[in-house]
């Protein structure tokens, strides 16, 4: 009988399968069923948004947010207009920071939302990805009555919004609100006491908080750690101290307390989307500075004034002043930032998108080490990984 | 430590001899180090009690045809208190290296590898610097601004190229 030899087992996972939702390719190494070792490969979703970026004008730049991360669209439309602003100087009027942060919670919902319908089917709760997927439907209806869009809304503007909410767009998001808190607590029932989702996710995937800060972290991953750190808290825009919500925090750094944090941001989410609805202002969605803010059109068809404004506006853009500013946002997978340079152009110098699931996606060759194979699909659903993101 | 004040202050007491350059912009604080010192600064900054940055990001900026023409931009955040800090180093020429902070903050390893291999800086000290975003046969550092944005050939007729640039040229900035 030979000798067993020690030796370990190079095996590929991806970049064209299921279970790493989207084109994620990893190189595992395993000593039997254990893993020792993992490396995961990015960029076969690389578009160079950077550098498109770089050459469009401040508005043209408004349509590529939504495609870098196509789950969380208004948060991360939302998060370059703040950059622009800041860039400029300028403050929306009030409606239009409480309508993007109305969106942008409905976003975090539906992001949310497809996390726990995929991580379902990856663990073979295949029914719990349908009702997911239909909750998020109802949402996208929203979405698509208030932009005409389900997903690539290029809904918000330099200043504000692209037009007001639509009738019946409180009604709506009411009703939805009041139907959602029974789903949570359904999905809730159906999956937290669930034997086999917890014996799936319970101390699997751990990533300890120094972990988790070393590989700069955000959003559910590092708060999973027990790491309190959100965006919305810690540096508050678009009036997000006005609100009352709580930041939930695991304590065991495991997927299932990932999956935890998710479940009531979700229901925070809808608190803060409450609280919006009941003070939403009235008054103007975007500002009357025509330098920065295109004119409505009713002004258009009566005004050579603002003919000229729109003109120079579409055609050549506007000149922000010489600087650099970094606006963030708590998108549903972290924090999305996006770090402008001006030269005093029409177009921006250097556009970098702090991509969250970046740095989120460094640390799971921490969290698979000594696992097995089927815990890495565990492990990338709980990162909740965008590859658009990822790559951009 | 609150505020981005004490922390340049502290920077400057930690290290003396350092060239410092601070600007303000937007409420934004950013520290100018020279390339040389980048990382003896950056471990300083890690160190300070009471903030324990994390690196929330690490990019670069092109200033081509300036010179000196890089600026790598390291933006720390201190989760509590909650202060950030821009921390950036010049570079020169065409063959740009600076020191790795992979041991500092081990989440800096695929940001530098993105910026190598975007922009062609090389980080010395870096355990794997390979590319990461782009293939690894392909030429050239994309998001330098010498890296002109073209558009593939088609086969087919009557189309008509735009690239983007192009659509609505660049205008210099007002006065």
């Amino acid at each position: 009988m030979p000798e067993p030899r020690a030796e370990t087992l190079t095996i590929n996972m991806g970049p064209q399968h299921p279970a790493t939702h989207g084109v994620l390719r990893l190189v595992l190494e395993l000593e039997g069923e254990v893993i020792v070792g993992a490396r995961p490969i990015i960029g076969y979703l690389h578009t160079g948004f950077e550098k498109e970026m770089e050459n469009r004008t401040y508005h043209q730049n408004i349509v590529f947010p939504a495609r870098i991360e196509y789950l969380a669209t208004f948060s991360e439309e939302m998060a370059y207009v703040l950059a622009v602003e800041k860039l400029l100087g300028i403050t929306p009027p009030p409606r239009a920071q409480v309508a993007r942060i109305i969106l942008a919670e409905l976003s975090r919902i539906a992001s949310h939302l497809v996390f726990l319908g995929s991580s379902a089917i990856d663990v073979n709760v295949t029914s719990g990805f349908m009702y997911c997927l239909q909750d998020r439907e109802e949402v996208l209806d929203i979405f698509e009555t208030v932009s005409g869009q389900r997903m690539m809304h290029g809904y918000y503007r330099i200043g504000g919004l692209h037009c007001d909410l639509p009738d019946g767009f409180e009604a709506r998001v009411r009703r939805l609100t009041e139907g959602l808190a029974a789903r949570i607590d359904e999905y809730d029932a159906l999956l937290t006491d669930n034997l086999i989702w917890r014996k799936r996710l319970e101390g699997v995937a751990v990533l300890t908080p120094q972990t988790a800060l070393a590989y700069g972290c955000t959003g559910p991953v590092l708060r999973g750690s027990g790491v309190n750190y959100d965006v919305r808290k810690a540096f508050p825009y678009s009036g997000y101290e006005q609100f009352e919500f709580d930041v939930p925090l695991g304590s065991n750094g495991d997927a299932f307390d990932r999956y935890l944090v998710r479940m009531e941001e979700m229901r925070q989410s809808r608190r803060i989307i409450l609280q919006a609805l009941d003070r939403l202002p009235g008054g103007p969605v975007c500002l009357d500075d025509r330098k920065i803010a295109l004119p409505p059109r009713s002004e258009l068809v009566r005004g050579m004034e603002a003919v000229i404004h729109h003109f120079k506006l579409v055609s050549e853009g506007m000149h922000p002043p010489v600087g650099e500013v970094y606006a963030a946002v708590e998108s549903p997978r972290g924090e999305k930032g996006y770090y402008l340079v001006s030269d005093g152009s029409n177009r921006p110098s250097r556009v970098r998108v702090r991509a969250a699931t970046f740095n989120n996606l460094q640390a799971l060759p921490a969290m698979v080490f000594k696992g097995s194979v089927a815990d890495v699909v565990v492990a990338i659903a709980s990162i909740d990984v965008v590859l658009g993101d990822v790559d951009r | 430590m609150t505020d981005t004040t004490a922390l340049v202050g502290l920077l400057r007491k930690r290290l003396p001899d350092l060239d410092l350059e601070v600007a303000e912009f937007r409420g934004e604080v950013t520290v100018m180090v020279p390339a040389g010192r980048a990382f003896e600064a950056l471990s300083a900054l890690r160190e300070v009690p009471m903030w324990l940055p994390a690196l929330t990001d690490l990019t670069a900026v092109d200033r081509h045809p300036a010179e000196p023409r890089f600026e790598v931009v390291y933006l720390l955040t201190g989760y509590e208190p909650p202060v950030r800090l821009r921390v950036k180093a010049r570079l020169q020429g065409e063959t740009p290296v600076i020191g790795s902070v992979t041991t500092l903050w081990p989440g800096a390893n695929w940001l530098e590898r993105e910026v190598y291999d975007l922009f062609g800086i090389r980080f010395v000290g870096h355990p794997d610097l390979a590319r990461i975003l782009m293939p690894d046969d392909w030429e050239g550092h994309p998001l330098r601004k010498d890296y002109s944005l073209t558009e593939e050939p088609v086969q087919f007729a009557g189309h008509t190229p735009k690239v983007p640039g192009r659509i609505i040229p660049k205008s210099p900035p007002r006065r």
